[in-house]
């Protein structure tokens, strides 16, 4: 009998890959346009204009405030009612694009909020211009408190894209759940899914880690 | 569409949604106790000299962190009736949600008890003060300050993550927009009253958060 299903397992192989490339893919992309708007949103946030870091605080807590099954399913039914339409992946890469910014944005926040103001008014001092403090001074200092749990960011955000399933994308967390519906062995098919998820995250979460111990040892904290 | 947003659905509707809401108050709580065993238990693991009981405390944290919690309760929701254990959707989503947060417990918990200096521990030891006598009166009472806002910061994630239990049909909150969403076809209704409910449950943690970190005297606290 596990033959069998071990049999049946081997045959949903293509569909696993498919699954695991959507996973990736989703990631990937929603990865680098999140970094992106987040860096540019942590950016803006700080840049001193009350009105619009108020406005992005607002909207970083409403997404940090709900759940993101519940974004999701506000976005793929609520857009087509305002007259966007779009598809299952271009919703879910709209969804965890924009978590993921918000929760870079705070980290990006945290990280140039960690620069000693002495550092700004050196530089303002030696006549650079907004752009050039804030890309010659501010950010790669900045860079040593945001890369430690901007991997660790990444790692949530794929975890996190197991959710858009709900709407009927095939990832990897679908296909097991397509597969537990021929093989009922719910133990191994998402053992198996807990694998393919390992594969993706634990080097990423080793790098977070490592990054974190240097980081530390950067800034001459003692490590236990 | 949006223009007629019917707040006299929501109204309606608004006994489906308190009751949504307490069963996500109540089987979160009873998750975060669940998560807080689980995660002292993995914690006093974790922090043996020796490898035996190290090792799989680590790995179990380590699994735990790398998949998403929705394979995770897949898992126990296809896997437990396998076993020949058959529990009602409720009690498998409170169980995923305990063993999912208890890896995050307890690696708050052993970063709370690292953070007391060595020397602390050292002058317990100098004191004649039996291992127990150093955790009860010298590690614990210090390592139980600096965990509350983070264990906070936990609660919250436990919250939103509750919401994932509506996909194995626990009559929760995010259930109850659904049920809206799909009985009269009004998903805006629907899925904006229960971010509403969630929201409130979010400030209320955050605020909770805040507070805590005042009253322990902690600056600068963040969650």
């Amino acid at each position: 009998m596990i033959w069998q299903q071990l049999q049946s397992l081997a045959g949903s192989y293509p569909l696993a890959l498919r699954g695991l490339g959507m996973t990736v893919m989703l990631s990937l992309v929603s990865l680098v346009l999140g970094t992106l708007i987040g860096f540019g949103l942590g950016i803006l946030r700080t840049g001193g204009n009350r009105l619009i870091s108020g406005a992005i605080g607002a909207w970083v807590d409403l997404i940090r405030g709900t759940p993101f099954l519940v974004q999701i399913f506000l976005i793929f039914f609520i857009l087509p009612e305002l007259g966007v339409e779009l598809d299952a992946f271009t919703a879910g890469i709209i969804a965890l694009t924009n978590l993921a910014a918000c929760f870079i944005c705070e980290i990006v926040v945290a990280g140039i909020r960690s620069v000693p103001t002495g550092q700004v008014e050196a530089a303002l001092a030696s006549g650079l211009s907004r752009w050039q403090r804030m890309r010659q001074v501010v950010l790669p200092q900045a860079m040593r408190i945001v890369l430690p749990p901007l991997v660790g960011q990444y790692v949530l955000l794929i975890k996190d894209s197991s959710v858009v399933s709900a709407i009927g994308l095939t990832d990897l967390t679908r296909v097991g759940w397509l597969v537990v519906q021929r093989v009922p062995n719910g133990l191994l098919v998402f053992f198996l899914v807990g694998v393919g998820y390992f594969i993706v995250c634990y080097p990423l979460i080793l790098l977070a880690r490592r990054l974190e111990q240097r980081m530390g040892a950067a800034h001459g904290e003692v490590q236990i | 569409m949006l223009e007629n947003f019917s707040f006299r659905t929501i109204v309606e509707y608004l006994p489906l949604f308190g009751q949504g809401l307490v069963t996500t108050v109540w089987l979160s709580v009873l998750a975060f106790a669940g998560a807080l065993a689980v995660g002292i238990v993995l914690a006093a693991m974790n922090l043996q000299r020796g490898w035996l009981f190290r090792i799989p405390a680590k790995a179990y944290i380590d699994a735990v962190r790398a998949t998403p919690l929705l394979a995770q309760l897949y898992f126990l929701y296809f896997g437990l009736p396998r076993l020949g254990i058959i529990l009602p959707e409720l009690v498998v989503g409170i169980l995923a949600l305990s063993l999912n947060s208890g890896a995050y417990v307890a690696e708050i918990i052993r970063a709370g008890i690292l953070s007391i200096p060595r020397g602390q521990v050292e002058a317990g030891v100098a004191s004649g003060m039996t291992y127990v006598q150093r955790m009860r009166f010298v590690i614990l009472p210090q390592a139980f300050k600096v965990t509350i806002p983070p264990l906070l910061g936990q609660a919250i994630v436990l919250v939103k993550d509750s919401a994932l239990l509506s996909l194995i049909a626990v009559a929760e909150l995010t259930r109850a927009g659904q049920l809206l969403a799909s009985d009269r076809f009004m998903p805006a209704e629907g899925f904006i009253t229960i971010a509403a409910f969630y929201l409130l449950l979010y400030y209320g943690l955050k605020g909770l958060a805040a507070l805590s970190g005042r009253w322990l005297g902690l600056a600068g606290v963040r969650t």
